[in-house]
Parts: C-alpha cells; sequence; structure tokens
C-alpha cells in the first residue's frame, strides 16, 4: 500500500516514511545492479521533463524505470519544445499528463513541483526546483549513509558551500529526524544561514581536520567560482576545504560527494575504502526504483 | 473631552482596534481601493484605553465575509469587528488567525513559481503566530515576517 502519491519536498516526510523508502530500496538492490529482473512497472510510463541540466538524475530515474519493467518519454531539448514558443509549465503540464503516468520535473522556479502536482492527476516526483528541494538526492544520501556507515546517532561533517547548497539544508532537514549531530565546516562567506541553524539540532563548527578526527560521514560539496568576487579569492578558499589521501591517514570516515567534483576531493582519494561517492551515485537507482514502486503502484 | 469625529454607519462593518497606522493596509486586506464604491469613513490615531492609539475603519454597503475579515489579523491581530444593521450592532467578535491565506499576499522570493505572470497560480501562505505572525508560502518555503510590505 502507498504512503504517498507526490514526491514533493523533504519536509513533508516523517522519519517513517523515510525508514519506509530506504527499506524498500534495499529490495531493488540487486534489480538495480542488474542481478536479478523484475518488471513491476510493465506497461507504465515516466516523462522526464527536465528544464535544467542534469546527467545523473536524469539517467538514474531512467535506469530505475527500465530495470523495472517499465518505459520513459523525455521532453528532449528544450529549443525544440513548445516552450521555446512561451507556452506556460501548467499547460505543458496538462498535456505531458496525458501521454505518462508518473512525471519528474527539474525545473528552474522555486515551488514548480508543488505547483505541478496541484495540477496534476498523475504523480509528481521533485527532481530539483531552482534553489528549492532535491528529495531524492536526499534520499539517496540517506541511503548511502545508512548503507556505508549508520543513520541512527549519527556523527557528520558538511564540508564546502553550506550556504547556497540545497542538498546540504534538504540533508539537514533530514538528518534532523534522525538525532545527528552535524559538524560544520565552511568557509566565512559560505556558512549555513541563520535560520538554518536556529533548528533543533546539535551543530558544531570546527575546521576540516577535527572534523575528519570526530565524524564517521564527511560530506563534501562544490565551492561554486561564481559565488567569488575574483578567481584569487576562490582558489585561497577553495584550497583549504580539498580533501585528499594525507589528510584521511587511518580515518575510517566515508567520504561522500553529490558530484559533479572540480577538485574538492583529489583523485588520490578514489582508490581509499572511505570513498563512496561513485557507491552513492548507484544508490540512486535503488532509491528511485523505491520512489517509482510507491508512486506508480 | 475628545469627541470621535466619525460618523455612525446604518448598515455594515466597524473594524475596530486596528494598531495606529494600520486603517489603509485594512482596508487594502478587504478589498477596498481606489475605485471601490462602498462608503468607508475612517479614523486615525485616536486615543484608546487598551491601545494607547489605534485606527477605526467603517465599511458601509458592502458585506465581507467572516474568512476575509479574519484576514486582517495579519497585521491587526487584536482587531474587532462589530456588524451593524439599522443602527445596532448585531454581532461582535475579534479576528482570528487564518490557517492560510490566497491572493493577498506575495511572495518575497522572485524566482518562486507563484511570482511567474506566465502559471494560473494565486500565492498561497501558511500562516504562523510564533511571537509575531509568519506568513510560509506553500510553494517555495519562504518566511513573510513584514507582511505589509507583501500585501497584494
Amino acid at each position: 500500500m502507498s504512503k504517498f502519491r507526490n514526491l514533493i519536498s523533504i519536509d513533508d516526510l516523517s522519519r517513517g516514511d523515510i525508514e519506509h523508502i530506504l527499506s524498500r530500496a534495499d529490495e531493488f538492490l540487486d534489480v538495480a545492479r542488474g542481478e536479478r529482473k523484475l518488471r513491476i512497472l510493465e506497461g507504465k510510463l515516466l516523462a522526464n521533463i527536465f528544464f535544467e541540466p542534469s546527467t545523473r538524475t536524469r539517467m538514474s530515474f531512467e535506469s530505475a524505470m527500465k530495470r523495472l519493467g517499465g518505459d520513459v518519454i523525455n521532453l528532449g531539448s528544450l529549443e525544440a519544445s513548445s516552450f521555446a514558443k512561451g507556452e506556460s509549465l501548467a499547460d505543458a503540464l496538462r498535456v505531458v499528463e496525458q501521454y505518462a503516468d508518473c512525471i519528474v520535473l527539474r525545473h528552474y522556479r522555486e515551488g514548480a513541483a508543488r505547483f505541478a502536482s496541484e495540477i496534476c492527476s498523475i504523480p509528481v516526483i521533485n527532481a530539483g526546483d531552482g534553489a528549492g528541494q532535491h528529495p531524492t538526492q536526499t534520499l539517496l544520501d540517506l541511503y548511502t549513509i545508512k548503507k556505508e556507515a549508520r543513520l541512527d546517532n549519527l556523527k557528520i561533517a558538511l564540508v564546502g558551500d553550506l550556504k547556497y547548497s540545497r542538498t546540504v539544508h534538504s540533508l539537514i532537514k533530514a538528518l534532523a529526524l534522525f538525532n545527528a549531530r552535524i559538524y560544520l565546516v565552511s568557509p566565512d562567506s559560505l556558512k549555513l544561514p541563520e535560520e538554518m541553524l536556529e533548528m533543533d539540532v546539535n551543530f558544531v563548527e570546527c575546521d576540516l581536520k577535527t572534523a575528519i578526527e570526530e565524524v564517521g560521514v564527511v560530506y563534501v560539496t562544490r565551492i561554486q567560482k561564481e559565488r567569488f568576487p575574483d578567481e584569487e579569492e576562490y582558489r585561497k578558499v577553495a584550497g583549504s576545504y580539498r580533501i585528499t589521501a594525507e589528510m584521511l591517514g587511518d580515518s575510517d570516515a566515508i567520504i561522500m560527494h553529490p558530484l559533479p567534483r572540480v577538485d574538492e576531493i583529489a583523485y588520490d582519494v578514489d582508490g581509499l575504502r572511505n570513498a563512496v561517492y561513485f557507491r552513492q551515485a548507484f544508490y540512486g537507482v535503488p532509491v528511485r526504483m523505491a520512489i517509482l514502486a510507491e508512486v506508480l503502484l | 473631552m475628545n469627541l470621535l469625529t466619525i460618523s455612525k454607519i446604518r448598515d455594515g462593518t466597524v473594524i475596530d482596534h486596528i494598531p495606529s497606522g494600520k486603517a489603509l493596509e485594512v482596508l487594502r486586506i478587504i478589498g477596498v481601493r481606489s475605485g471601490s464604491r462602498e462608503r468607508v469613513s475612517m479614523a486615525m490615531n485616536v486615543e484608546s484605553s487598551k491601545m494607547g492609539r489605534k485606527d477605526i475603519v467603517k465599511v458601509e454597503g458592502k458585506y465581507i465575509g467572516e474568512e476575509e475579515l479574519n484576514r486582517i489579523s495579519l497585521i491587526a491581530p487584536e482587531a474587532t469587528i462589530n456588524i451593524i444593521e439599522n443602527y445596532e450592532i448585531v454581532r461582535k467578535f475579534k479576528v482570528s488567525l487564518p490557517e492560510r491565506v490566497e491572493g493577498i499576499l506575495k511572495c518575497p522570493n522572485r524566482n518562486c513559481i507563484s511570482n511567474d505572470p506566465r502559471e494560473p497560480v494565486l500565492a498561497r501562505f501558511r500562516v504562523e503566530n510564533s511571537g509575531g505572525v509568519v506568513a510560509r508560502c506553500e510553494y517555495c518555503g519562504k518566511k513573510v515576517y513584514e507582511i505589509e510590505r507583501y500585501l497584494v
């Protein structure tokens, strides 16, 4: 029995809902790896509507849908679509819902997915709305933590751009439900917004070295060049938040990253057992399978 | 002696105990604006034993529903409403904070879908009172602390 029809924001989910999705993802792990065939979504069609570029999210939804026997249609290039003629999102959605059983939407405006879910009579999954929410990323992050470390009473360091990263903000909201202790490591200009610090969460501000010694999970985000007034300033800051094999020493902490990385994790970390970021990208498939099964069956 | 220079109305609504200086915003919330035909009288900065100074608004010839009146509490949480019929008060009540409001506030987030002129969408907010009235956009989650600034 499905617990929800749409997936719009991590704020809509209780701890129980999250645990339900994560345990459902476990049932699909071998299917996601291609080791077992399952056709539970046979005859179902997913419409991928992406107004912004995406590789991992779009492809892992496609992989999840197809490995469960379903099929996918894509919006294609924006220039060739009716949006180039000035069609509203509302009209486009009302048309697309005639062609598919579920919509995965990425849009540049905050709140677009919520709006879509009010308009459409088929389920809508938010794959990122501007600087707003990206709940399937948060769920796959939580799943990675569950598989590679542990979720309860977790100590986790969030490193890099804590001000603008929507991934970080959503993850904090979810971790708050699991009593995590969160170590914040960021340059002054990219600190976590005041509004988030007011949340009922155990926050500790520290440097990267201390964080690596204390935590079980280090979650690294990209520091974006365009957030800095000049390149010199950017280099100075970015360099001090770069993780290398030497820094990790004999630490057991796992290193996560939503990807794409630029240079915040050195390539020499990739071969270490600490590096889980590519597996993290894989976990997107079983988690999205669980979400699709949830809203479509 | 202070005489209130505002006449009695025959049929209509009297909105009392508005914080001083907020009467014009109250009129905006209940949809009375330039071009409206109702007879409106207003007193600003009158003395009040309860509030020091207050504003009062009287609207004649317009029926205002309770839901609409409750929206006033966004900026005037202490406001009281008197419904007048034939010069008599037939009903008196205090406004209460609505759970959500639609179409009277604009989201401060310019990138919110509710601010896209192409889309058929009305900004909708969940209203909370935690030490002060705060409205939270149901689309993008942005919080509005200075309600008056974002009245439509």
